[in-house]
């Protein structure tokens, strides 16, 4: 994918957001950046250190996954990018740089993990959007599917003009329709009126500004392909199939066109065929929208098939982070190795799976060193000592291990 | 639904009301000369199997012949419209207050979970449970009553319902506040309201701790709900978190416990109404149970019944406009 000529204009006119201390410094192609960040779970039994270090960017345009097992940080680390970890949980350290792009077209970048509640609320649903795993459990079971809509459009967006239009368009219409109403010139005086104040729109009124939100809540509902938006719009969640309530969930997460949306697990709970209408609905909202996706999952079909970039992640570090061709062509991490041979293949014939040996360790008390050597068909006593760096082995193709395999096979 | 349970219970009191003594005492006293005795018997059904004489019974009531109350000295129809608005107004007010303050409570004590705000809360409600009624309404009156009295503050009315010495009351509907209010009578009405205060109170606290309690665990479970992270991750103020998602949920169970407890405050006005001398239900079943004056006792069983399985119909429409997927079910 390439990556779109308007980054020419970025960094002209960027500025930093006031609050923070120091500037922090942001490639321009790239609109969000996760450093060295680490959440911890304070439980009875000990602090489960979920994330140790992740660090990842995410390109304008671009589709990352994360991928790995349950368990291995994933929705950990879209929780902690959106700041929704809840207690026990804590994000300890790092930084997620952010680079917002407001409506006028002006740029700021910011540490989203340094905003104050107020200012992040403002990202929240607005610059960023998050679409969660279960269809089920996520939408409020007691509130129509377009009032849940519109709740974030009129939450984030201004719409003194939009409903001032609203209003000159439906006199028009009811001028259209009887031009020789008798009070046919009160109304024309009306639209006049309205339009002379299109330059400086008056605060809508509440009702008013709910019709409006309520009207673009369908307008989602329609752009995610639902059949009958406006039906489904008045419904509630339980009288919804599980990929109409996802796609209603997508649209709630779309409706204030974020510049980036994180999918955690967006698919996992929807039938084989429903994922890839969903899939392919993902990448065409992408393009429309002009935002960047980060997509969650443990299914690798979903990566080759909708992703640009892949962080494979284990035990709340991430082993692999490599663009999809490179990471599929030449994995080198051997966790990476392993997971792909898992995948059986149509043409050959096998009784036995293959797997990888033993289990996701515990996080309270990992591994020592690397997190994953002893599972790791390659370990050695270093594995067991020292936690390997963060290297770029090959030009954006990243690995944390101290025995690469593939291409760059006993290179370190 | 509501129909069949009133009728058993019609049952039941009827079948104890009238084992548990000669039946024909009600209609005689030691001045009854004894060849009467033989046409009461007959006048009344009393020779009648006991199948008809439920049916009897049953037509009369429909009919609006309760029978005689000796303890009011009136039909017990009569007795009811003086003394049912009584509890009725005090059981009301109670319930307001116990949910006024009852929910509140609660959901600060679920959002500021094992803070200060909480155990103090956990201590107010855990006394409302523990303490019995009586006594609480005694060491009230004892405090806002005779101590204020004494420390010359503005102490609250001793018990009844409105001062009878100094402020003249012509009922209409026998709810005072609302008579107060149609005929414009703002003495009365600030009268009544604070002879209510204490009875009120003392009979609402029980109430109030249960909805505290049970507002505050129904919140925690509803706020680790994923559409509170939902909402939470649409950028919305914690406040409206609360409030519109979280709440509206976290009623469901609580509307429950309030219907069911409305049915208890009627039981329980039968202390508050004896301590505090509330010319209601409550002491008139009371005077009732104690005379073996049958025809108050069974309809005072009746009204209860009556009022539990209203309350509970009210609760199950409650619970249609709170939740989608139960108003099609």
């Amino acid at each position: 994918m390439t990556t779109g000529d308007d980054f020419t204009m970025v960094t002209s006119n960027t500025t930093t957001h006031g609050t923070q201390d120091e500037i922090p410094e942001l490639a321009p192609d790239v609109i969000l950046d996760v450093r060295g960040l680490k959440t911890s779970f304070y439980t009875y039994e000990g602090v489960v250190k979920a994330l140790d270090g992740i660090s990842v960017d995410l390109k304008k345009g671009d589709t990352l996954a994360f991928v790995g097992e349950t368990g291995c940080g994933k929705s950990v680390t879209a929780k902690s990018i959106m700041r929704l970890v809840e207690s026990p949980g804590r994000i300890e350290e790092g930084e997620v740089i952010f680079r917002d792009r407001a409506d006028d077209g002006s740029e700021v970048i910011m540490d989203l993990l340094k905003l104050s509640t107020e200012e992040m609320r403002h990202i929240r649903g607005n610059r960023i959007g998050i679409v969660f795993q279960d269809p089920a459990t996520y939408p409020n079971p007691v509130f129509r599917i377009g009032d849940q809509i519109a709740e974030v459009i009129s939450l984030h967006q201004d719409l003194a003009l939009d409903v001032l239009r609203m209003k000159i368009e439906r006199l028009e219409a009811a001028l259209a329709e009887n031009p020789d109403a008798p009070n046919a010139a009160e109304i024309q005086e009306k639209i006049s009126n309205y339009e002379s104040q299109l330059d400086d729109p008056p605060s809508p009124s509440e009702t008013d500004k709910k019709e409006l939100a309520k009207k673009r809540a369908v307008d989602m509902l329609r752009m995610v392909r639902m059949p009958t938006p406006e039906e489904v719009a008045n419904q509630y969640p339980h009288e919804l199939s599980g990929g109409m309530r996802q796609r209603a969930l997508i649209a709630m997460a779309l409706s204030c066109n974020p510049q980036i949306l994180i999918c955690d697990e967006a698919t996992t709970a929807l039938d084989v065929t429903v994922q890839a209408q969903v899939l392919r609905l993902l990448n065409e909202l992408k393009s429309e929208f002009d935002s960047s996706i980060i997509i969650i999952t443990h299914d690798l079909g979903v990566v080759a098939e909708t992703c640009t970039k892949v962080a494979v992640m284990y035990a709340g570090v991430v082993a692999e982070y490599a663009s999809t061709e490179d990471l599929f062509a030449d994995p080198l991490h051997p966790y990476t190795l392993g997971l792909l041979r898992a995948i059986p293949k149509l043409t050959e014939k096998t009784d036995r799976l293959l797997q990888i040996r033993g289990s996701v360790p515990n996080l309270i008390t990992p591994p020592t060193g690397c997190r994953f050597h002893p599972r790791c068909d390659y370990a050695t006593g270093i594995c067991k000592e020292e936690r390997p760096p963060r290297a770029e082995m090959k030009p954006g193709h990243w690995v944390e291990c101290h025995h690469p395999q593939g291409s760059m096979a006993g290179k370190r | 639904m509501s129909i069949p349970v009133i009728i058993g219970v019609l049952a039941i009191t009827f079948v104890l009301a009238y084992v548990v003594g000669n039946p024909l005492a009600i209609y005689v006293n030691e001045r009854t000369p004894p060849q009467a005795i033989d046409q009461i018997i007959r006048h009344h059904g009393l020779d009648q199997p006991l199948y008809v004489q439920f049916f009897l019974y049953l037509r009369n009531l429909v009919m609006g012949d309760w029978g005689w109350s000796d303890t009011a000295n009136s039909y017990v129809v009569d007795a009811i419209r003086r003394f049912f608005p009584a509890t009725i107004e005090l059981s009301i007010v109670a319930m307001i207050i116990a949910v006024l303050v009852g929910i509140p409570l609660g959901i600060v004590s679920a959002t500021r979970k094992d803070q200060i705000v909480d155990h103090v809360t956990r201590v107010i409600a855990l006394a409302g449970v523990s303490m019995p009624i009586f006594w609480f309404a005694l060491m009230l009156k004892y405090l806002l009553y005779y101590q204020f009295f004494i420390w010359g503050l503005p102490y609250l009315p001793e018990g009844g319902r409105y001062s009878i010495v100094t402020v003249t009351y012509n009922p209409v509907t026998n709810f005072i506040l609302i008579d107060s209010l149609i005929t414009g009578n703002l003495v009365l009405f600030f009268d009544a309201l604070v002879h209510l205060v204490m009875p009120a109170a003392c009979l609402g606290y029980l109430t109030l701790a249960i909805i505290t309690r049970m507002m505050r665990s129904s919140m925690l479970e509803v706020l680790k709900e994923d559409y509170i992270t939902l909402a939470r991750s649409k950028g919305l103020r914690e406040r409206v978190v609360i409030y519109r998602h979280a709440l509206r949920n976290a009623m469901i169970p609580t509307v429950t416990i309030i219907g069911l407890a409305f049915g208890g405050l009627i039981t329980g006005a039968v202390l508050t109404e004896t301590i505090f001398s509330w010319p209601g239900l409550g002491r008139w079943a009371v005077r009732s149970i104690l005379t073996s004056d049958i025809p108050s006792i069974n309809a005072f069983t009746l009204l209860v019944a009556i009022i539990f399985v209203s309350a509970n119909l009210i609760v199950d429409l409650i619970y249609g406009a709170l939740d989608p997927r139960i108003r099609y079910g």
